[in-house]
């Protein structure tokens, strides 16, 4: 029998990193910017909050004189500054020396994904301290901790209340980047920043300062995901290549979504679902067709691409300028 | 005047051709010492002693300098093959799957007919399917953005992971012995189906084939009708239709032979070198290629250049990385380093800053 009262809490724990990562990505795309560089940042994110994280845990005596203020805030602000550093690189080459998007993108991923497992694995030997692995399970109650009367209201209150704050508040990002992006006059002078920045540029508006704003954001939002999966998915414990490809299921998730963040909600818990079906297939012995299940997200996003392509609406379009370089003395 | 107007950014106009190397070289020397100061603050050697490292590690004896030679080759392969579609600005970043798909199907042909056939026909028939399984992945984008103008960039990422997930599949098909999780030496008894080994030397046949496709691919581009079609298709596709190229047809084309030349490296990669298949067997190269590819302006001969200084750089961080007992992801915060600084220069190529002094003439720099 399919247990949905267990499904459905660990496919919304799957969608959080996915979801953080999408909203952060379409936030970018409304820009113009393509930033292929979102798995690299969502590692850094995750990573500059285990080191944040790591070091708070080595100067206290003890677990339980943490204090929940700093255990949060600490690796959070090492997260956002991590991944705002990542969103500036990204639009220094870009926005400013206009170089190639996917070039860049790519290259980025590649420091990125080496700088969060360098520093994984190598944090220990660095800081020369003498912990065999990093697990900062301190710190990741503090992330992970539930509200409080979740226990006491049976299958409603584990789908719906057993999550960590940062789940909520992915949630509350999504909504609010979907307002702002439609209903705000910055979203709009975003949406036409992305469609036609010449036009823009035209009517006033700062092209560079609103590519580099959202592309920043977005990174940090990113960021947050990476965050969410080391502390409150993976435990607190950091393990190389453990977080994956899912930086890259975020940037199809943007598509699946037609640029809707208010639509990824949902979008990414499906995602988070298609990623776990596997565990709750019965395949009997036969663990090949697993690897068959885990194809899905990929597959279902390859049919919403090629499905928007054919249909061709023009409300369901990529931003018109998207991937490309504003220079304004071009003709 | 308010102070954002004190400079404004131009186009330049030609260069003489060794401007752009130089800048480039520049560029790549203030990379190096920005790697240097990096590496010194993590593991306080001293700068000189990391170069010499590098160095130690991609030339260090003869079987590292071998090693570098194989990692550029079937870097360069993959890199020429995607270098054909990016001029026609069609994003493949699926060389990753085109790959594991030729590697798959070299995989399959050793496993399902090693010892039912002569050795010499078994690897004619390995060529074919290895070949055709790379173009069949390559196409399918394709098609679709050809008629439909599907998004490529995101098509062909999508595919890397459908293809990694067959191979997964496979790889517990055939998982030798049962449970192990992975297929290890295909044949090795028998040696069925490994490509020959040309003068004594395990990585020679695959650098002697690359070298060939170098050469063919820069013929290709420069000198042939698909070459120039490709090209204006690239250029613009309002011009091709309008000069009579059907576009449809050469993205098809194009991509055919992209995804072919993939698959030959996923041949070079399973029946020359490793003779088994793993699901990291591209090891990223077809994410490294699209650079390659790019840094060289898409062209054959100078890629031999940047692959060989993306793969040196590699071997020389995981030199590092050993002998000062770090990670091997050093590497790749390195090379992330270095590209960002030669992305950076592409700037100062293609542009200069002309800054105004209050009210005179303009002063260029």
């Amino acid at each position: 029998m399919f247990d949905l009262v267990s499904f459905i809490p660990r496919a919304v724990v799957q969608s959080i990193p996915l979801l953080l990562g999408s909203t952060g990505e379409t936030l970018t795309e409304k820009s113009g910017n393509l930033n292929l560089g979102i798995p690299g940042v969502m590692y850094v994110g995750g990573i500059c909050g285990v080191i944040g994280a790591f070091l708070y845990e080595q100067s206290v005596a003890s677990a339980e004189e943490m204090n929940a203020f700093l255990a949060i805030g600490i690796p959070m602000l090492a997260c956002l500054l991590g991944s705002l550093v990542m969103g500036l690189i990204y639009c220094l080459l870009t926005v400013t020396l206009r170089a190639n998007q996917n070039v860049t993108g790519l290259a980025l991923t590649t420091f990125g994904v080496g700088f969060g497992n360098f520093f994984g694995g190598s944090l220990i030997k660095l800081t020369g301290s003498d912990v065999p692995s990093i697990a900062l399970s301190a710190t990741s109650s503090f992330f992970s901790r539930a509200l409080p009367f979740a226990d006491d209201l049976g299958w409603f209150g584990q789908i719906f209340l057993s999550y960590g704050f940062l789940a909520y508040l992915a949630i509350a990002i999504a909504l609010v980047t979907a307002y702002v992006l439609k209903h705000t006059r910055v979203g709009l002078h975003l949406r036409a920043v992305g469609e036609s920045p010449a036009t823009a540029d035209a009517a006033g508006i700062n092209v560079g300062r609103y590519k580099y704003v959202s592309t920043c954001i977005g990174s940090m939002i990113a960021g947050l995901g990476g965050l969410y999966y080391v502390m409150d998915y993976a435990c607190g414990v950091w393990s190389n290549d453990a977080f994956g490809d899912r930086g890259w299921l975020a940037i199809a998730l943007v598509i699946f979504t037609i640029w809707r963040p208010n639509v990824g909600i949902f979008a990414s818990m499906l995602f988070g679902g298609l990623y776990i079906l596997y565990l709750y297939i019965p395949a009997g012995m036969n663990l090949s067709v697993k690897e068959l299940y885990k194809m899905l997200p990929y597959i279902v996003t390859i049919v919403v691409l090629v499905i928007t392509s054919m249909r061709n609406k023009r409300e369901n379009q990529p931003p018109a300028h998207l991937g490309l370089s504003y220079f304004r003395e071009e003709r | 005047m308010n102070k954002q107007n004190q400079f404004h950014i131009v186009k330049r106009g030609a260069m003489p051709w060794y401007f752009g190397w130089l800048v480039r070289g520049i560029a790549i020397v203030l990379a190096l010492l920005v790697s240097a100061a990096v590496t010194t603050i993590l593991t306080g050697e001293d700068p000189l002693q990391v170069y010499a490292t590098i160095f130690h590690g991609a030339f260090g004896t003869k079987r590292k300098a071998w090693m570098l030679g194989q990692n550029m080759a079937i870097l360069l392969c993959v890199s020429l093959a995607v270098t054909p579609a990016f001029k026609m600005r069609f994003w493949n970043i699926g060389g990753e799957g085109q790959v594991l798909m030729g590697g798959l199907a070299t995989a399959a042909c050793m496993i399902c007919l090693g010892d039912k056939l002569p050795n010499a026909v078994l690897i004619l028939i390995m060529v074919i399917a290895s070949i055709a399984a790379g173009a069949v992945w390559g196409v399918i984008p394709a098609i679709f953005k050809a008629k439909w103008n599907t998004n490529e960039t995101l098509f062909t990422l999508m595919m890397n992971y459908v293809a990694t997930q067959l191979v997964a599949f496979f790889v517990i098909v055939w998982e030798v012995p049962k449970g192990a999780g992975k297929i290890g030496i295909i044949n090795q008894t028998t040696e069925a189906g490994w490509l020959p080994v040309i003068g004594g030397q395990k990585y020679l046949l695959n650098i002697l084939v690359v070298a060939i496709l170098t050469v063919a691919m820069h013929i290709y581009l420069k000198y042939s009708k698909h070459g120039y079609e490709l090209t204006v298709v690239g250029e613009s596709e309002r011009t091709a239709s309008y000069v009579g190229i059907k576009v449809e047809k050469v993205i098809i084309r194009t991509m055919l032979l992209s995804g072919a030349i993939c698959g030959i490296a996923g041949l070079l990669l399973v029946g020359g070198t490793d003779h088994t298949v793993t699901t990291t067997i591209a090891g990223g190269r077809g994410f490294t290629a699209v650079m390659v590819s790019w840094l060289a302006k898409f062209d054959p001969l100078v890629m031999i250049f940047t692959s060989f200084l993306l793969v040196f750089l590699d071997r020389g961080a995981g030199e590092i990385s050993t002998v000062f007992g770090l990670n091997h992801s050093f590497a790749d915060i390195l090379t992330g380093i270095i590209l960002f600084f030669i992305i950076g220069s592409e700037f100062f190529i293609n542009y200069k800053l002309s800054f105004h002094k209050a009210g005179k003439e303009e002063k260029h720099v």
